[in-house]
């Protein structure tokens, strides 16, 4: 499987692709690393007739702490978000949702901003940010502006980042004391999760986001209630699947979806502590 | 568009399109055929080549992205006549049957030693979770890793 020919681009930086961007329009895409856009393009699903390689901005790959947030760049590896420290201890269920994506070698080249940037309601990465309360920085030709997580996803592999825009950065709470676990059921190790849950209580804050049970990445809002008002873990769950409309494929009906995010809603919140 | 990269060392820079994929380029233009293609979807592994040291599919990746980094291939592995400890713990282990997915299995074993250099067996089972063996032959797979691991202590 070949790609259909495009022209292809180098970004030097940020500025610089943002200016390529301009220039090409609806006719280019960013390639970060490659591992949600390439895949497309072998199928031929993406026929981008520009690829804008954004793979080199070494100075959009880090993990650093900024008062009450950590920020992470979007160019930052699955690796090395994975393996850092101060994800670890700051947003452990990020790292822990992190380390489920995709197999070691996807890991060494998918990086977090472009695993957000695709919008697939069956990534991992997705719910772990909702869980968290993250907001993703999008810069563009007139700046940056920073967009809360629950604003981000707008549909089916659609974000809130513009044709001529740019995801730089994804700012967590700090929540070292949270506690949180994450739920992916799959078939195989490697797999795509027929159902995800990953769920983050620091004190009286509940997060909960779902892997694969709508047209895009989303936050269960009716466990988060419940939780906040008391509610036992099994009783909170039961509402999991409330209102949501869950894809039916080869591996999961739309009721065994429903479910699995009951189930997995369920023992996210115990191991959680909850 | 001249592509240039060192793969085993050796400086290889050939005039492709940007649509080329790694594999292709190793296979076909740097006439290293021990890199295998399997699925193409970057899930069976076959394809698993170190770009800077670290296992990748060549399948999911452009020749251009490698353009400038130091590729690595099964080739790239022995000294001479002298076999990778890897390579040596899957011969003493018969760590393969028909011998498809072996040259990716390695590549990653290695690349998961360079991180995980004591393994447990849980550990090898989950760190070569991107790499298939139709054979289902993981069991003496797991073995040789873990003699590798051993043999590097």
């Amino acid at each position: 499987m070949i790609p259909v020919a495009f022209e292809y681009e180098l970004a030097t930086s940020a500025e610089h692709a943002l200016s390529l961007l301009a220039e090409h329009g609806d006719e280019a895409k960013l390639l970060a690393g490659g591992h949600s856009l390439l895949p497309l393009m072998k199928y031929r699903l993406a026929t981008p007739a520009v690829v804008v390689d954004i793979g080199r901005l070494t100075d959009l790959s880090y993990v650093r702490e900024d008062g009450d947030v950590l920020a992470i760049g979007a160019l930052t590896r699955h690796r090395d978000v994975e393996t850092s420290d101060l994800v670890r201890s700051q947003v452990g269920l990020l790292a822990a949702a992190t380390s489920k994506v995709g197999d070691p070698q996807v890991r060494h080249r998918g990086t977090l901003g472009g695993a957000l940037a695709h919008g697939d309601p069956a990534s991992d990465l997705p719910a772990a940010i909702i869980a968290l309360g993250g907001s993703m920085v999008i810069q563009g030709p007139s700046g940056s502006r920073e967009v809360p997580v629950d604003d981000f996803f707008t549909g089916f592999l659609e974000t809130a980042i513009g044709e001529d825009e740019l995801l730089t950065e994804v700012r967590i709470p700090k929540a070292p004391e949270a506690t949180w676990s994450f739920q992916k059921f799959n078939r195989r190790a490697q797999d795509w999760a027929i159902v995800g849950a990953a769920v983050m209580v620091d004190g009286d804050r509940c997060g909960v986001g779902l892997v694969n049970m709508d047209s895009r990445p989303v936050r269960a809002g009716g466990v988060e209630a419940a939780i906040a008002s008391g509610a036992s873990a099994a009783d909170a769950a039961a509402s999991a699947a409330d209102g949501l409309e869950p894809p039916s494929d080869l591996n999961a009906g739309v009721d065994y979806r429903c479910h699995l995010a009951r189930v997995l809603t369920r023992r996210g919140l115990e191991e959680a502590g909850r | 568009m001249q592509v240039s990269m060192t793969i085993n060392g050796a400086d290889v820079s050939h005039d492709v399109e940007p649509r080329t994929l790694l594999v292709h380029f190793i296979r076909e233009d740097a006439g290293l055929t021990g890199t295998n293609i399997g699925c193409d979807s970057s899930s069976c592994g076959a394809c698993t080549i170190h770009v800077n040291g670290e296992a990748v599919k060549s399948c999911t990746m452009l020749a251009v992205q490698a353009d400038g980094q130091d590729v690595t291939t099964i080739e790239g592995l022995a000294d001479g006549e002298t076999l990778h400890p890897m390579q040596q713990a899957f011969h003493e282990c018969h760590a393969l049957q028909c011998g498809y997915c072996t040259p990716g299995m390695v590549m990653a074993a290695v690349s998961l030693l360079d991180e995980v250099p004591d393994p447990t067996e849980a550990e090898v089972r989950e760190g070569l979770e991107g790499n298939l063996c139709r054979c289902t032959g993981y069991h003496n797979i797991v073995a040789a890793v873990l003699q590798a691991a051993g043999g590097a202590r």
